[in-house]
């Protein structure tokens, strides 16, 4: 048992490392842009930390395409996952069989596979093409998120809302997308998540666009700039605030 | 009526989405891969299987070497991850969401950024072997990057926490009465582990390969960051078939056979281990 104690923090150490190594390297007073050795404290590079023009227009290109996959997967994912948890209808089966198989295949094949449609289509490729790549692979896990939450809903309730003569529009509105919201939302954050991290669907549908993972990925064999590393750490403190965020919420109404 | 048509108006949109991007390029793939011709003429359907061959034996080796890194890293992954989602599971207590919340912590810094990090911190003269080599603790030539156990480690390091989850959800739901009762009947914590525990994790550590074998195996990030010309994986290789050197039909090809020795392995695996085998064992 103690043994499996020092285990479990030996991993969670272990994990954490490359993460700390990144913030750590982001105040590091390197002179070039051989950022490996460490060269004395330094808050200079937060200050200018918009100053590389190509990364900062890459940063910008994933947060765009991010945010749009997060719309669109989620609306499109939750029109799926509801109507999988809610009906049973001819076809759901094929449904349920290609999202299977958006989460299962390797990304590269994706990837790959997508780059094929659009050269055989002659379409250039570009922010569009990349949204159009996320939103395929996000879709299905927004499903899943609100099939879930559908499938346990409480029925009584809506029928309470019909029993009090509310029709069937209103009592989607007012009571069951209320109680779906908190997996849409879920859903949401995930397909954001998926997006602005992705490298390797990305990679095959850019074309000379290039997203926040592209540019770092171009810029390993130069060594990357302090700014990777601040930006990377801005990032991570975001998501982790978001996620605490989100948690200590849902806990606080559970209390409540 | 109305009720009839709602569930194919909500899935329409989605629907057509995942048809037009997901499975017409699958097939559209599928039929490059069997045209004859180049990027500036234009490609015609001739049904050349010969493509197939060339590009099975001109990659062999990187097919192979793919399969046998995702494989290693799989087993590694098992070894590796039991252990943490046990101890989560049964000792956790209070501190359970803390502790997955951790092992979950790496995933808010991007994927290509995390991997890069450990070529820094397993660079030569590095923060982790710099010091190691001067105490004389390590030989000057020794290193550890271009490696396959660098590469490995790597996919090991990225793929962890997708095997941790599955096998914590499925020890989680153990009941510690029935562990109770082995132990009431006289079996030892090891053969309680062996003969009920372990058994009953058997879907998760299932879960845990799907969700790993196959991203392992097709990686390519690992293999470029961490490796080197001897350690190239399939992946690299449809890379740059596909963005270098705009060879469609071979890229194809080669995509789609990774995908099918993919799907094979995971099927026979689930023929293999499938669920009704585990209730098996479960229940003996």
């Amino acid at each position: 048992m103690r043994i499996l104690r020092a285990y479990t923090w030996l991993v969670i150490a272990w994990l954490t490392l490359p993460v700390l190594v990144m913030i750590v390297f982001g105040f590091n007073d390197t002179p070039g842009r051989y950022n490996q050795t460490w060269d004395g404290f330094t808050l200079k590079w937060y200050g200018k930390v918009f100053a590389l023009d190509e990364l900062t227009k890459a940063l910008v290109v994933s947060l765009v395409v991010a945010v749009l996959t997060m719309l669109i997967a989620g609306a499109l994912g939750t029109g799926i996952g509801y109507a999988l948890g809610r009906y049973r209808f001819r076809g759901s089966g094929t449904i349920n069989l290609i999202m299977f198989a958006t989460m299962s295949s390797p990304e590269l094949v994706m990837g790959a596979s997508l780059l094929t449609l659009f050269v055989s289509l002659g379409v250039g490729l570009g922010a569009a093409t990349i949204t159009i790549a996320h939103v395929m692979f996000s879709i299905s896990f927004v499903a899943v998120v609100v099939r879930a939450r559908v499938l346990t809903l409480d029925r009584s309730i809506e029928e309470a809302a019909a029993d009090l003569g509310a029709n069937g529009w209103t009592t989607f509105w007012r009571v069951t997308f209320p109680l779906i919201l908190p997996a849409v939302g879920s859903g949401m954050l995930l397909a954001f998540a998926l997006s602005i991290d992705d490298f390797v669907v990305t990679n095959f549908t850019a074309g000379t666009t290039t997203t926040f993972p592209l540019w770092i990925w171009g810029a390993t064999r130069v060594g990357l700039p302090p700014q990777v590393n601040v930006m990377g750490t801005l990032i991570f403190l975001v998501g982790v605030l978001i996620a605490v965020g989100t948690t200590i919420r849902a806990r606080s109404h559970r209390a409540g | 009526m109305r009720h009839r048509l709602a569930p194919y108006l909500l899935v329409l949109p989605g629907g057509l989405w995942l048809l037009l991007f997901f499975v017409v390029p699958m097939v559209t793939m599928l039929s490059l891969s069997l045209q004859e011709g180049d990027v500036v003429n234009g490609y015609v359907l001739t049904g050349h299987w010969q493509t197939y061959v060339d590009a099975i034996t001109n990659y062999r080796v990187q097919l192979v070497r793919s399969l046998i890194y995702g494989a290693i890293t799989t087993v590694l992954l098992i070894v590796a991850a039991f252990p943490v989602a046990y101890f989560i599971a049964f000792y956790g207590r209070r501190r359970k969401a803390t502790l997955l919340f951790l092992l979950l912590l790496p995933f808010f810094v991007s994927f290509v950024l995390r991997t890069i990090s450990w070529r820094y911190i397993l660079t030569d003269e590095g923060i982790l072997l710099g010091p190691l080599k001067d105490a004389g603790l390590l030989a000057d030539s020794f290193h550890i990057l271009g490696t396959p156990v660098a590469v490995i480690l790597g996919l090991v390091y990225n793929f962890l926490p997708f095997m941790v989850l599955p096998i914590y959800v499925a020890l989680e739901r153990i009941d510690p009465r029935v562990v109770e009762a082995a132990r009431d009947l006289y079996a030892s914590p090891l053969v309680a582990f062996r003969r009920v525990v372990f058994p009953l994790a058997l879907p998760g550590v299932f879960a845990g390969v799907l969700m790993t074998f196959v991203p392992a195996s097709s990686d390519y990030v690992n293999s470029a960051v961490l490796g080197s010309s001897s350690t190239t994986m399939i992946g690299q290789v449809i890379q740059s078939q596909y963005l270098v050197s705009s060879n469609y039909p071979t890229a194809s090809a080669l995509s789609f056979t990774l995908m099918a020795v993919l799907l094979i392995g995971v099927f026979a695996y689930a023929r293999a281990l499938g669920t009704e085998d585990v209730m098996k064992v479960a229940a003996r």
